[in-house]
C-alpha cells in the first residue's frame, strides 16, 4: 500500500514507476469512469489511477476535452455513450463557476437556479443513455473573497453564492441516488495543503495545486471504491499509549491516562469518542494488544472510557505477534484483511504487519495521540456511499455470531446445532424499502459471491421493475437476531431459460443453509414463469474461491467448461426429474405470504 | 563551425542534476538527456510529465520560473541556461 499520510516528495517524482508497479498486479477488478472537466484533467486522472490501482482497482478513464463536459454531455454525448463508462466524474471547482453580481436575493437565487439548470441537463443528458452514478465536487470556497466578511453573506458575494448552490447539489444528491457529492469542498478546508494555484490555472488550466490534485485523486479513487465495494470495515487498534496513555500491566488500571482531567487524557478521550463515531456508522473496532487479557480488558471498565467491551467485534490480547492476531480476528469476522486498518503508537509493530500484511492499511499516526483521528479520518479508509440502519448494529451482528460459534462448538451434530437456531427466513422479490440494503450488500460483497457483479442503485431499480427478472432477497433471523438482509439473487429470463446474474450472500450467515432456501424460492418462482432450467455462472475472483463448487454442492450440473473465465452450471426443471426442496433449518417469515417463497415446501 | 553545444559554456553539474529526475518523472532508468533532448526527442515526455518536470526542477533547484518563461525554450540545454541564469542571479 501507499504510505499514508502521503509522502508528496516520492509520489511527485515517482508517479509512473509506482502507477506501472500496481498496474502488473495481477486480480484487478476494472472499472471505467469517464471525467468530464471543467479544468483540464490528466493530472488529476493520473492520481485517480494510481490511487484506485493501489486499492486492486483498475480504471480504464475517459477524458473530455478542457472544459468540453457541458458539450459532451449535453450537446454531443455520443463518444461518452459508446466509451460506456461505470461512472461518470463531473470535474468542476470554483473557478468554473461565473459569480452574479446579485443585488438581491431574488438574483441570487434566479443564478443558484440557473447553474442548478444547468448541472441538471448535463445530469439528465448522462441518465437518457446511460444508468451511471454521476460524481460531482460541491464547490470549495473561492480564493479571494473581496467583499471581506461580507462575501460570506451579501447577495453579490461569491463564498455566498458557493454556499447556496452546494445546498442545492446537496439537495440534488438526497433526492436522486444516482448524483454522489464528493466533497471537495471541506478536502479544501481540512486536508491542510495549499489548495489554489493560480499559477497552473493560467499555465496549464489545473486551478488546483499539486499537492490538491493528490488529495483530490486520492479522495475520489477512495469513493470510488467503496462504490465498487472494496472499503474497509475493521479498524484494529492497540491500546497501551494508542487508546489510553501509559501501560496498563506496570501502572495498573486505574492509572491509565483517559477522561477529562488532563491535556493527554482529555486527547485519548476524544481519540475514543472518534472511533466510536466509526463504530456508530458501522465499522467494526477491534483490539489486537501485547497485554494480558483480562488486565487489557480493565481499561475499559474505566470510568472515564468511553468504549466498552461490547463495542468491539473482536479483541485480541496475548504475546503473539501481532501479524498473526491479526489474521487470527480476520478468521473470526470473516472479513479479508483487505478491509482492515491497523494503528498502533509503535512504529516497530506498525513495520510488523505492514510487512508481514500488505493488504492491511497501515496509516502512519506516530506517537501523538491528537493527531490520531486526523490522520485515520483523512486517510477516508471507511467511505460509504449510503449509510442504511443496519450499519448503526453491525458490532451487533458480529457478537451474536460470536455467541453462535460458542453454542456451534456445544453440538457434536452440525444439523442439531441448525434446528437449534430457531431460523426464521423472509424470502421474497426486490421491494423498494430494502432496494438502498440490497445494493449496498450487492456492491461490498466479494467472497460469497458467484459473479461479482456490481450495481448502481438504478440498474437496481430497473432490475426489480422488469418482468423478466426473478429477484429475490434473503432475511433471516435466529435465537440471537436479527441478521438482516444478507442474500440476493438475480435471475434473467431468456426464453425457457433463467440465467443466474447474480448470488451472493453475506458470510456471516455462511453455512447456515440459507443458500437452499434460497435456491427453493428461485426454482419455485421459476417454475411459476414456465422457466425449464436454471442455469448459473462462477466468475473467479482473488477472493470469491469459496462459491467455486456453489452450484455443484446444489445439484447443478456443470455444462461444457467454458476456460478459466467462468463455469456454467445447469439445473434442469422439465421432465422426469422433480425438483425436491433443500432447505430443512429456517421457516417462513412470510406467513401468509409463505407460498410465494416456496422455501421448504413445493 | 562548431556546434551548439560546443559554442556554449560547460554547466555539468545542472545537467547532472537533472539526470536523475528526468529518469524518474519519465520512469526511464536508463535515459540520459542532453543539450538537445526535448518533448520531440525524449519518449514519454508528454503534457502531463512537462508539468511535473517543470515543477520537479523548481523544487530540485529551488527556483521558480515565471509564467511565460518556459514557453520561448526549444530544449533541455536552453532550460539548463534558464536554470543557470536564476540560480546565479
Amino acid at each position: 500500500m501507499l504510505a499514508f499520510p502521503h509522502d508528496f516528495p516520492l509520489l511527485f517524482r515517482k508517479r509512473r514507476s509506482l502507477t506501472r508497479a500496481r498496474a502488473e498486479q495481477a486480480g484487478l477488478a476494472p472499472v471505467r469512469i469517464a471525467m468530464l472537466g471543467g479544468p483540464t484533467t490528466q493530472e488529476l486522472a493520473s492520481w485517480l489511477e494510481l490511487f484506485l490501482l493501489d486499492r486492486g482497482i483498475k480504471p480504464v478513464i475517459y477524458q473530455s476535452e478542457y472544459n468540453k463536459y457541458f458539450e459532451d454531455t449535453v450537446l454531443d454525448s455520443s463518444a461518452l455513450v459508446e466509451f460506456a463508462p461505470d461512472l461518470v466524474y463531473l470535474h468542476l471547482t470554483s473557478v468554473n463557476l461565473q459569480v452574479p453580481n446579485a443585488a438581491n436575493e431574488e438574483e441570487l437565487e434566479a443564478a443558484v437556479r440557473s447553474r442548478l439548470d444547468h448541472f441538471a441537463a448535463v445530469w439528465g443528458a448522462v441518465w437518457s443513455a446511460l444508468p451511471c452514478q454521476i460524481i460531482m465536487n460541491t464547490f470549495e470556497t473561492p480564493a479571494l473573497r473581496p467583499l471581506g466578511h461580507l462575501d460570506a453573506s451579501s447577495f453579490a458575494g461569491a463564498s455566498h453564492f458557493v454556499a447556496r448552490l452546494n445546498r442545492e447539489l446537496v439537495r440534488a444528491a438526497r433526492i436522486n441516488s444516482r448524483l454522489l457529492l464528493h466533497d471537495a469542498a471541506s478536502l479544501a478546508a481540512t486536508s491542510g495543503v495549499a489548495w489554489h494555484a493560480p499559477d497552473r490555472w493560467y499555465s496549464y488550466k489545473i486551478p488546483t495545486s499539486p499537492e490538491a490534485d493528490v488529495v483530490m485523486g486520492h479522495s475520489l479513487a477512495s469513493l470510488i471504491a467503496a462504490a465498487r465495494g472494496r472499503s474497509r470495515k475493521v479498524l484494529v487498534l492497540d491500546l497501551d499509549n494508542t487508546m489510553w496513555g501509559g501501560v496498563i500491566g506496570d501502572d495498573g488500571p486505574d492509572k491509565i491516562v483517559i477522561g477529562r482531567e488532563t491535556p493527554r487524557g482529555e486527547a485519548y478521550t476524544a481519540f475514543q469518542e472518534y472511533a466510536r463515531r466509526l463504530k456508530d456508522r458501522g465499522v467494526l473496532l477491534a483490539v489486537c494488544s501485547k497485554n494480558d487479557d483480562a488486565m487489557a480488558r480493565r481499561g475499559f471498565s474505566h470510568p472515564d472510557s468511553v468504549l466498552r467491551i461490547g463495542d468491539f467485534a473482536a479483541f485480541v490480547a496475548n504475546w503473539e505477534p501481532k501479524h498473526q492476531n491479526i489474521e487470527a480476528i480476520a478468521r473470526q469476522l470473516n472479513l479479508g484483511l483487505d478491509s482492515f486498518v491497523f494503528v498502533d503508537d509503535n512504529p516497530a509493530e506498525r513495520h510488523l504487519v505492514e510487512a508481514q500484511l500488505p493488504m492491511v492499511a497501515v496509516p502512519n499516526v506516530g506517537d501523538d495521540v491528537c493527531r490520531y483521528p486526523a490522520i485515520i479520518d483523512a486517510a477516508r479508509y471507511f467511505e460509504t456511499i449510503s449509510l442504511s440502519a443496519e450499519d448503526a448494529q453491525r458490532t451487533a451482528l458480529y457478537a451474536q455470531n460470536a455467541e453462535r460459534e460458542a453454542l456451534a462448538q456445544k453440538f457434536e451434530d452440525y444439523d442439531a446445532y441448525l434446528a437449534s437456531l430457531g431460523m426464521v427466513g423472509e424470502i421474497d422479490a426486490f421491494s423498494p424499502v430494502y432496494l438502498d440494503r440490497i445494493t449496498q450488500l450487492t456492491n461490498k460483497t466479494n467472497q460469497f459471491n458467484l459473479t461479482t457483479r456490481r450495481y448502481t442503485k438504478a440498474e437496481m431499480e430497473a432490475v426489480a421493475a422488469d418482468p423478466e427478472y426473478i429477484t429475490l432477497y434473503g432475511r433471516l433471523t435466529d435465537v440471537f437476531g436479527d441478521n438482516g438482509l444478507v442474500s440476493v439473487v438475480i435471475g434473467r429470463r431468456d426464453d425457457r431459460t433463467l440465467h443466474v446474474d447474480l448470488w451472493l450472500m453475506s458470510c456471516r450467515v455462511l453455512k447456515r443453509g440459507m443458500e437452499d432456501a434460497m435456491l427453493d424460492a428461485l426454482v419455485l418462482r421459476a417454475r411459476q414463469a414456465g422457466v425449464d432450467r436454471i442455469v448459473g455462472y462462477y466468475i473467479p475472483t482473488a477472493r470469491n474461491g469459496m462459491v467455486a463448487e456453489h452450484y455443484s454442492k446444489l445439484g447443478f450440473t456443470q455444462l461444457t467448461d467454458d476456460g478459466p473465465e467462468r463455469t456454467s452450471w445447469c439445473l434442469e426443471l422439465a421432465g422426469e426429474r422433480e425438483y425436491s426442496p433443500r432447505n430443512r433449518h429456517i421457516r417462513h417469515a412470510n406467513g401468509g405470504g409463505g407460498e410465494k417463497t416456496g422455501a421448504g415446501h413445493t | 563551425m562548431r556546434t551548439e553545444e560546443e559554442g556554449r559554456r560547460p554547466v555539468p553539474d545542472i545537467l547532472d542534476r537533472l539526470q536523475p529526475l528526468f529518469r524518474d518523472v519519465l520512469d526511464n532508468p536508463s535515459l540520459t538527456v542532453t543539450r538537445a533532448s526535448s518533448g520531440l526527442n525524449v519518449p514519454g515526455w508528454d503534457s502531463l510529465a512537462h508539468i511535473t518536470l517543470v515543477a520537479e526542477t523548481e523544487r530540485e533547484f529551488g527556483i521558480r520560473f515565471a509564467l511565460g518563461e518556459l514557453e520561448t525554450l526549444k530544449n533541455v540545454g536552453d532550460m539548463v541556461d534558464l536554470i543557470e541564469r536564476k540560480i546565479s542571479a
